[in-house]
């Protein structure tokens, strides 16, 4: 399974006076088992493009292969196509409605057509992965559960898909940092169990260069910029144009770099800091 | 989908219909409705119809945009013209078992549906030449007079303006729960009427408790910003009809006494 975008462009409320362009010129690849990071501000046309990954939006022009299937043809099931995509909206809590937190969770395996033990074994795992106790959880509402718990449980009806390619739009926001963690954690985790492709969306750039094997970058509608994340963030001058900052951690090296320490560039995790700063004492106590 | 409905919503101008005192243009659209009612023969409804082109045309606002706005209500108008020209009896024009078409019927069917189409498009200027919150504010000062027997008129127009102001919020969140809801793998297009139906709950529960969410955290707003209803209450914009307004007036009136002469004299 890969992902390839190829010079996508969408025009909302065409022929409106209205019109905008929400993204042009839009092309990259997603190979199997990658993690995709996508940064850029608000309103730079990341929740358009995710829509366009799992056909709920129709580009433009442009063309999007999923596993050698372009979904912008005609007369493409969208259904097969939501099967295997899964994708987690912003604030999803908000798309819960069941009477109990497993039946809502059962929402979209049974729209897979599973069959009813298959659908149970499902629930209780999804519910397991986004770190939540079934047995104590499945029979209360949705509705009273923390925001947290909401949360999870709405990421759960996705994760329950058992999707090839998981979508995560800003799943972290308006979260408190144990559940920012926790919720991160799991994605983490259900990306390494299952081997799937993870898209995330985040303003978060420490997760950001923490999670993903590669980085893009949007502004305006347009690419501004792709690659690892080690390169994406040596780019300091071109992120700070379009708004963006650096993972807090490369900031402080870089700056203590500027100050004359001798360690490495674009120094993305916290450990991998405290690793070359130790190293660098060291060697000067030495001399 | 759901954007695609466009009655009752505002489209940005700059045209002298658009630049007019509110309360003109209500007055104004009432009139025009009274006036269709008064007519009783097509010369009337080619007066009319004249006049709103007109309209149109200053407002610079596209016909297309206005007869799209016509579409949800397509059923009631072929509903209408169907019963007006089957069950009026008269000269037969055409027999098939029960259905008959006669003359008259014809000529009522064609008379109703060019009303109902003259009558929707002249209402729907109204909204779409007016911004909303001015909209609002001319139906406060209209029913002003009746404060003294007890209407609220100020609450009135708040509670429309609240509501008018949260259409474009609740479609917004409608179609996000129903992309979220389709995201996961919900299928609303297909099945039979009972399945559609159905279909329906996994939208609608998200969409009450987000307007209940809406609704509180709103009051809250303007409770914490002192709001206790109309008493004492100062504008910002204060109506006042200028020169184009006693112009348009002029226009009203002339207009009312030719569909008069016209329909009663002629």
């Amino acid at each position: 399974m890969s992902i390839q975008v190829k010079n996508l462009k969408h025009i909302y409320e065409k022929g409106m006076p209205t019109e905008s362009i929400a993204l042009e010129n839009i092309s990259f690849s997603v190979e199997d088992g990658e993690f995709l990071g996508i940064i850029g501000h608000t309103g730079s046309g990341k929740s358009t493009l995710l829509q366009h990954l799992n056909g709920l939006l129709k580009p433009s022009e442009g063309t999007i292969v999923i596993g050698g299937i372009d979904i912008t043809a005609d007369g493409v099931s969208m259904v097969e196509i939501r099967k295997k995509i899964g994708l987690v909206f912003q604030y999803p809590e908000y798309q819960l409605f069941e009477e109990t937190v497993a039946k809502d969770v059962a929402f979209g395996p049974k729209n897979l057509g599973l069959s009813e033990e298959e659908i149970e074994e499902r629930v209780k795992e999804a519910i397991e992965l986004v770190g939540l106790d079934y047995e104590n959880i499945k029979d209360r509402s949705p509705f009273e559960l923390s925001g947290g718990q909401k949360r999870r449980v709405a990421i759960a009806g996705v994760v329950a898909m058992r999707p090839e390619v998981l979508i995560l739009d800003e799943p972290t926001a308006g979260l408190d940092p144990k559940a920012h963690k926790d919720v991160l954690d799991m994605v983490e985790e259900v990306h390494a169990k299952t081997g799937n492709i993870t898209i995330l969306v985040s303003h978060n750039m420490a997760d950001i260069a923490r999670l993903s094997d590669k980085v893009l970058v949007i502004d305006n509608g347009h690419l501004v910029t792709m690659g690892t994340p080690k390169e994406v963030f040596s780019h300091r001058d071109e992120l700070s144009e379009v708004g963006l900052d650096l993972p807090p951690i490369t900031n402080l090296t870089e700056m203590l770099r500027t100050r004359g320490m001798d360690i490495e560039e674009t120094i993305l995790t916290v450990d991998e800091a405290a690793k070359q700063i130790a190293q660098y004492l060291k060697s000067k106590g030495n001399n | 989908m759901l954007r695609d409905i466009t009655l009752g919503q505002y489209y940005p101008g700059k045209s002298c219909i658009h630049g007019l005192d509110a309360r003109i243009k209500i007055i104004a659209t009432l009139m025009f409705i009274v006036e269709l009612f008064i007519v009783d023969n097509f010369i009337g409804f080619l007066i009319a119809a004249i006049a709103l082109g007109l309209v149109i045309a200053v407002s610079k606002v596209p016909v297309g945009y206005i007869i799209r706005g016509l579409k949800p209500i397509m059923v009631i108008l072929i509903f209408t013209f169907a019963l007006n020209m089957f069950m009026v009896d008269g000269r037969i024009l055409w027999q098939w078992g029960f259905l008959k078409i006669t003359a008259e019927g014809l000529e009522i069917a064609v008379f109703m549906a060019i009303r109902l189409i003259l009558l929707l498009m002249g209402s729907s200027m109204l909204t779409l030449c007016t911004r909303p919150i001015a909209l609002t504010d001319g139906i406060e000062r209209l029913l002003s007079p009746f404060e003294k027997v007890g209407l609220p008129a100020h609450d009135i127009a708040m509670m429309m303006t609240i509501a008018l102001r949260f259409i474009p919020t609740l479609l917004e969140e409608a179609d996000k729960i129903m992309k979220a809801q389709q995201a996961r793998g919900a299928d609303f297009e297909s099945g039979n009427l009972m399945q559609r139906a159905k279909s329906l709950i996994p939208i609608l529960v998200p969409l009450f408790v987000s307007s209940f969410r809406i609704a509180q955290e709103l009051a809250m707003a303007m409770e914490a910003r002192c709001y206790r209803g109309g008493k004492n209450r100062t504008r910002m914009n204060e109506m006042k009809l200028r020169k184009r307004d006693y112009i348009a007036i002029v226009f009203l009136i002339a207009f009312l006494a030719i569909i008069i002469v016209e329909s009663r004299l002629l």
